[in-house]
């Protein structure tokens, strides 16, 4: 039985704590957005090393390049759906390709909104940031891999995505693993078939797998936490060992982690049973993030049911 | 470089024009009628205000410049050369197949601050790095140049209120206010006006200026700030192909480049 621990964005927002206790270049900038953050914590112990400016994504970021390019480690702090939506042009032009090391942090993504409705919803993220040259795209799974996030991050010298959701998460890994970033790790050993999974998923598809031994299937399961750039020995060593791969994503089915493998396989020359599990290309239904997830079946029983037809 | 007095500063706005005009020709391309527009602004700030130079260019406090029209990048690489950032002949390669010095600034060239180009960034990111320079309590400025139609981006807007409610009277704006755009008069296309009542009911402290009268510009420029804790902004009244007489406030010459006749007739103007 795995730990039910915090949600991966509060422990963001503590480790941004103790990086700005030894580092006052520390900077969090924020568009109205440090209660969803769970970043009061931080702008009360830390005043001058909060960065305010309103409902305004895209100058949030452009302040931000500005910000470090002046030399300041600055995190910033915005609902995904609005971080890479609003403000893309920003992220392309001011970060990217200017090439200015800011930390761009996407809290409450996927669905975690769920009920919102999708304006709310960033399930398009992932997509759009791989289409960007000089952009580290992370997604973490659990703490473990939320706190290594954030270190990567606050030493990167170039620039870095992190995207975080908003429930509370179960521990993964034991205290022996490795983060490195463009590194999966294997959160269960298995040759039946492969989950390769990110974020917030990884623990269904773990709970899948759970389900899936009690029948006698073998799954591996693999935390692709860097999607970019992507660890693509990890995904041909998943389809020379496991008759299948199933990809699982809080995301659109177009342009996530599921293409990301499915183009690698085949540059690779294989061809392997593989199915995208992600949020269809329809009118998303609304609810909450597991209503939503559990409706596409993104879900212990629904990833099982999933991989007994693949 | 030490300049003694404004007519060598002149000397320069008419050589750093035939050097636009050269730059445009030989690459049968680039942003003709801004880059005479600005090109006094930026004589004035590279040569008369801004602590920059290539000896000085890594150092944290150095003055920054960001130009928010990147389109008018011939006039900040012609500047640029003459300041000793990289030789002239670099820009032969203006354009051309795998050079960097392509039609909007970015920072593989040297003396460059950011990449700009898509309308409506320089002042965010100018207004970030001034806010860093106040944090730090550094005493470098930081100075942009934007042009009247990119006025239209609502970024700017969102930034002009960053400036004003974190008080960066270490930030210069300067607005290259030539009155055209790339359709057709700004008051037609989209009207800015009464723009100097709109920034300053933004909280920014706002002088006039001729945008070609450099003693003028030297005066204003090195005045900052103009009111303690507020932001400066600088509307320049500029022309359009400020220096060639049939270029002069066409805004068909916004990116059209002179053929042979058309040059040398422009060159036969731009004399000392």
């Amino acid at each position: 039985m795995l730990i039910e621990e915090k949600a991966n964005q509060n422990v963001f927002s503590e480790s941004l704590i103790g990086l700005a206790e030894n580092d006052p270049e520390v900077i969090v900038a924020t568009s109205d957005s440090r209660g969803s953050g769970k970043l009061i914590p931080f702008a009360e112990t830390y005043p001058k090393q909060i960065v305010e400016v309103g409902i305004a994504e895209q100058n949030l970021v452009g302040i931000s390049a500005g910000l470090a390019s002046a030399g300041k480690k600055v995190f910033v702090v915005s609902p995904s759906c609005f971080l890479t939506a609003r403000s893309l042009e920003q992220v392309k032009n001011d970060v990217a390709y200017s090439d200015h090391p800011v930390k761009l942090v996407g809290i409450s993504a996927g669905v975690s909104y769920g009920a919102l409705g999708s304006t709310h919803h960033s399930i398009h993220d992932l997509a759009v940031l791989r289409a960007i040259n000089n952009l580290t795209i992370i997604v973490p799974a659990d703490n473990f891999e939320t706190r290594e996030a954030v270190k990567y991050a606050y030493r990167s010298k170039e620039p870095v995505y992190i995207r975080l959701g908003k429930k509370p998460m179960y521990t993964l890994h034991s205290e022996h693993s490795r983060f490195e970033i463009g590194k999966a790790i294997t959160v269960k050993k298995g040759n039946d078939l492969a989950f390769i999974a990110t974020g917030e998923t990884v623990y269904r598809a773990y709970q899948a797998a759970q389900l899936l031994n009690q029948e006698g299937i073998h799954a591996r399961v693999i935390s692709m936490h860097t999607i970019k750039p992507l660890d693509k020995e990890a995904i041909v060593k998943a389809a020379k060992e496991c008759s299948s791969i199933i990809t699982v994503e809080e995301h659109f089915v177009h342009g996530g982690l599921g293409e990301a493998c499915a183009g690698c396989l085949m540059e690779a020359g294989y061809s392997i049973s593989f199915k995208i599990a992600g949020i269809p290309d329809e009118y998303t239904v609304t609810g909450s993030q597991d209503e939503i997830l559990s409706n596409y079946g993104i879900s212990g029983e629904g990833l099982r049911d999933m991989a007994k037809k693949y | 470089m030490a300049l003694d007095d404004i007519s060598n500063l002149e000397k320069k706005s008419v050589e750093y024009r035939r050097r636009i005009l050269k730059c445009i020709k030989k690459a049968n391309t680039g942003h003709t009628a801004g880059s005479l527009s600005c090109v006094d602004i930026l004589n004035v700030l590279y040569n008369r205000i801004m602590n920059v130079s290539p000896e000085n260019f890594r150092e944290s406090d150095r003055d920054r410049y960001i130009q928010s029209k990147g389109h008018s990048v011939e006039a900040l690489f012609v500047v640029l050369s003459d300041r000793g950032f990289f030789p002239e002949s670099d820009l032969d390669t203006f354009s051309k197949f795998q050079s960097h010095y392509v039609g909007h600034p970015t920072r593989k060239v040297n003396g460059i601050e950011h990449n700009t180009g898509a309308l409506g960034h320089g002042l965010s990111v100018s207004a970030g790095i001034a806010l860093a320079g106040k944090m730090d309590g550094a005493d470098y400025n930081v100075y942009t140049l934007l042009g009247d139609g990119e006025l239209a981006e609502g970024s700017n807007w969102e930034a002009f209120m960053t400036a004003s409610h974190y008080n960066l009277d270490n930030l210069l704006a300067i607005v290259d206010y030539n009155k055209l755009q790339i359709t057709g008069p700004v008051q037609e296309v989209y009207n800015l006006e009464p723009f100097r009542d709109r920034m300053e009911s933004f909280g920014w402290e706002v002088r006039e200026v001729d945008g070609h009268n450099l003693a003028e510009m030297e005066k204003v420029f090195s005045r900052i700030p103009f009111n303690k804790e507020k932001p400066n902004l600088v509307i320049a009244h500029t022309i359009k192909g400020k220096g060639v007489s049939f270029m002069e406030d066409n805004y068909k010459w916004h990116h059209k480049v002179p053929n042979d006749k058309e040059y040398d007739q422009a060159l036969n103007e731009l004399v000392l």
